[in-house]
């Protein structure tokens, strides 16, 4: 169902879109796409930007002082130690996606963010990875680190252009939380019926470190494949991961996530809901593999099936190598509960109101991680897709 | 207000479908200010009674019809009843994940999908200890006294002019039996003289406990879909306290049963 040979798909040249300095001089439809993606990009109020349309890094600055904002390449060519973090915590033969990727380098591009040595940075870096012309392969290698005591919050949206017809989107994302640092990262996909998805993440993890991971698809897409791996090296270092599905029309989606516990006291809680109409198919995937003494694991998931023929396989893992481990899951799917809808329509709601109600309800998620701003962001950003749907 | 004349009601849509006659030709009429008490066995039909009356798919009225202020409401939709004042204390309601208590009060009180939490909610949150409540997900995780309390809470802010309440007081400690049983009663303006009351209820229960509590005009005695009799609340409860529901119709100021009624009373 998800097989695909990324040589079906073309490469655009670095230059093949403009590369402009301020969102001012993108053209209105494409700061329309970045708005309703959440993106304030238009405002350029956070602490960085970077837009990657197809492989030219269009635009890239960064306001703060305590977060770098460059892309992969030149941040590559002006510090000789990103080479160490790059295809480190993720390795090229891991599967042909990542392989493919290796193999073009030379065409790749992606950002590099950096948070710097004890800074904390409340506003968000926002990217926005910008699928634009028809039947390309967009493949984009991240590498964000946050240094010791440092705090990152990102949101970025993964957009291809309206009527873009079938492309595909590869990425490499990397990710380094040193100790006591901090990374939250808000990803909102909305692609195109046509679209193959295939993300490739990975994030490592030193003593006391934490990363918290939103991941939202709301619009229909062909297919999206993933699975990320976190480490948790370092003691009492901890994750989690909400991931939150609409699934419509014929997407076909193999969503995952795993968490290695290796260090003592780590922690990492994997959350999903899932909805599925149309003909979706999703599969919901989790792994919590504990460990280190005294660790501690929940994978929770959940669907809501609103048709006949659509369907959530959801397969939650657990393995424990340490007696002195602890790891749950609980998963629950089925259709929406009639007793429910009565209960709202007992309050005076009319059925669709109820419906609608249960629904939204379901979508919603624990923002209490994020900074207030980011959070109220997401939050509204949530419920402007939620309206459209 | 509410009138119910002659209802049969099956559950099962059709008779295919496990359809079994479950109310059989039951009238009761409950006046402007009036508060009516059911008592009744498990089993004897309450449940299916509230349900008719909510409008609940599932039942199906074979006879009879249900007015309310003058509507016949026999085959409107449960929230066009509502809309039209009926309101409900659930025995069981269910946890809607994602759904605020505050999102229930918003919905009853005419603020359907703000995120506000308005003054007269957070009034009432306060008066029933309700508060730290407002922002969590409605019933989920609640014990049995607090998914009690945010059913008054709603139903306040909901003020329907015709409350039915499920079994108010089971699953449900003295303290909050005592709590919910003082709202009810300035609710239903128990404190007025009878004429200058207009909220009118009708509590279904088989404990009774509520009643300590709440000041009412009138009981009936269901059982197995019938009322057996009707009469002075105090009187019937102290009956079945005392005797068990076979027995109650000593104290009805009549009896509606009938000859070959096997209702819930023994042989003798």
């Amino acid at each position: 169902m998800l097989d695909l040979n990324p040589g079906d798909f073309e490469i655009q040249d670095a230059d093949a879109h403009e590369q402009v300095d301020s969102v001012g001089e993108l053209s209105e439809e494409m700061k329309e796409k970045l708005t309703r993606i959440g993106l304030t990009l238009a405002d350029e109020s956070g602490a960085g930007t970077y837009l990657q349309r197809d492989q030219t890094a269009s635009l890239c600055h960064q306001k703060s002082a305590n977060v770098e904002v460059i892309p992969i390449k030149q941040a590559m060519a002006t510090y000789d130690w990103v080479q160490g973090y790059y295809w480190n915590v993720i390795k090229p033969d891991t599967d042909k996606f990542t392989q493919d990727a290796a193999d073009q380098d030379a065409s790749i591009q992606g950002y590099f963010i950096h948070g710097l040595p004890g800074q904390i940075e409340r506003l968000p870096v926002q990217t926005c990875l910008y699928v634009e012309s028809r039947n390309t392969r967009q493949i984009v290698h991240n590498v964000i680190i946050a240094e010791e005591g440092s705090e990152i919050n990102i949101i970025t949206g993964c957009v291809a252009h309206g009527g873009i017809g079938r492309a595909m989107h590869e990425g490499i994302s990397e990710f380094y939380v040193k100790k006591n640092a901090k990374i939250t990262f808000t990803m909102i996909h909305e692609w195109q019926e046509q679209m193959e998805v295939r993300p490739r993440t990975a994030i490592m993890l030193e003593d006391n470190a934490s990363f918290i991971n939103n991941y939202i698809v709301l619009k229909p897409v062909n297919t999206i494949q993933t699975n990320p791996i976190a480490y948790l090296n370092g003691d009492n270092s901890r994750v989690m991961f909400q991931t939150i599905v609409y699934g419509r029309q014929d997407s076909k989606m193999d969503l995952g996530t795993r968490a290695m516990l290796v260090g003592k006291n780590t922690s990492a809680e994997i959350i999903s809901r899932i909805i599925t109409a149309d003909n979706a198919n999703i599969v919901a995937r989790g792994l919590i593999a504990g460990q280190g003494t005294g660790c501690k694991g929940h994978l929770e998931c959940r669907g809501l099936l609103l048709s006949n023929t659509s369907r959530i396989d959801s397969i939650p893992e657990l393995d424990a190598k340490n007696p002195d481990v602890s790891i749950t899951h609980e998963a629950a799917v089925g259709k929406i509960s009639q007793d429910e809808i009565n209960y709202l329509m007992a309050r005076g709601a009319t059925e669709d109101e109820a419906t609608a109600m249960i629904i939204n309800g379901f979508l919603s998620f624990d923002l209490s991680e994020l900074p207030p701003e980011i959070a109220a962001d997401t939050k509204k950003l949530v419920d402007k897709t939620m309206k459209g749907l | 207000m509410l009138d119910i004349r002659n209802l049969t009601v099956a559950v099962g849509d059709n008779k295919a479908d496990g359809h079994k006659t479950i109310l059989k030709d039951l009238s009761l009429n409950v006046e402007d200010g009036e508060v009516h008490v059911i008592f009744g066995p498990n089993g004897s039909g309450k449940t299916t009674l509230v349900q008719t009356l909510l409008g609940y798919p599932g039942y199906t009225i074979e006879e009879g019809t249900i007015t309310f202020n003058g509507t016949d409401i026999t085959t409107l939709s449960i929230n066009e009843r509502a809309n039209l004042g009926l309101g409900v204390v659930f025995q069981y309601p269910p946890a809607v994940r994602g759904v605020k208590l505050n999102d229930m009060a918003n919905l009853v009180s005419g603020h359907k999908g703000s995120d506000e939490i308005f003054d007269e909610t957070a009034e009432y949150a306060k008066k029933l200890n309700m508060t730290e409540f407002l922002n969590r997900d409605v019933n989920h995780g609640f014990s049995g006294g607090e998914k009690k309390r945010a059913e008054v809470l709603q139903v306040l802010l909901q003020s329907p002019q015709m409350l039915l309440l499920d079994e108010p007081d089971s699953g449900v400690d003295v303290e909050n039996v005592e709590i919910i049983g003082r709202m009810l009663n300035k609710f239903l303006q128990r404190d007025l003289k009878p004429m200058a009351r207009k909220k009118s209820a009708i509590i279904i229960t088989h404990l009774g406990y509520l009643l300590n509590f709440v000041k009412t005009d009138r009981a009936h005695v269901l059982c197995n879909g019938q009322f057996l009799c009707s009469g002075d609340s105090k009187e019937i409860y102290e009956n079945i306290l005392k005797n068990g529901f076979d027995k109650c119709e000593n104290s009805c100021l009549y009896s509606v049963r009938e000859e070959d009624a096997n209702g819930c009373a023994t042989k003798e």
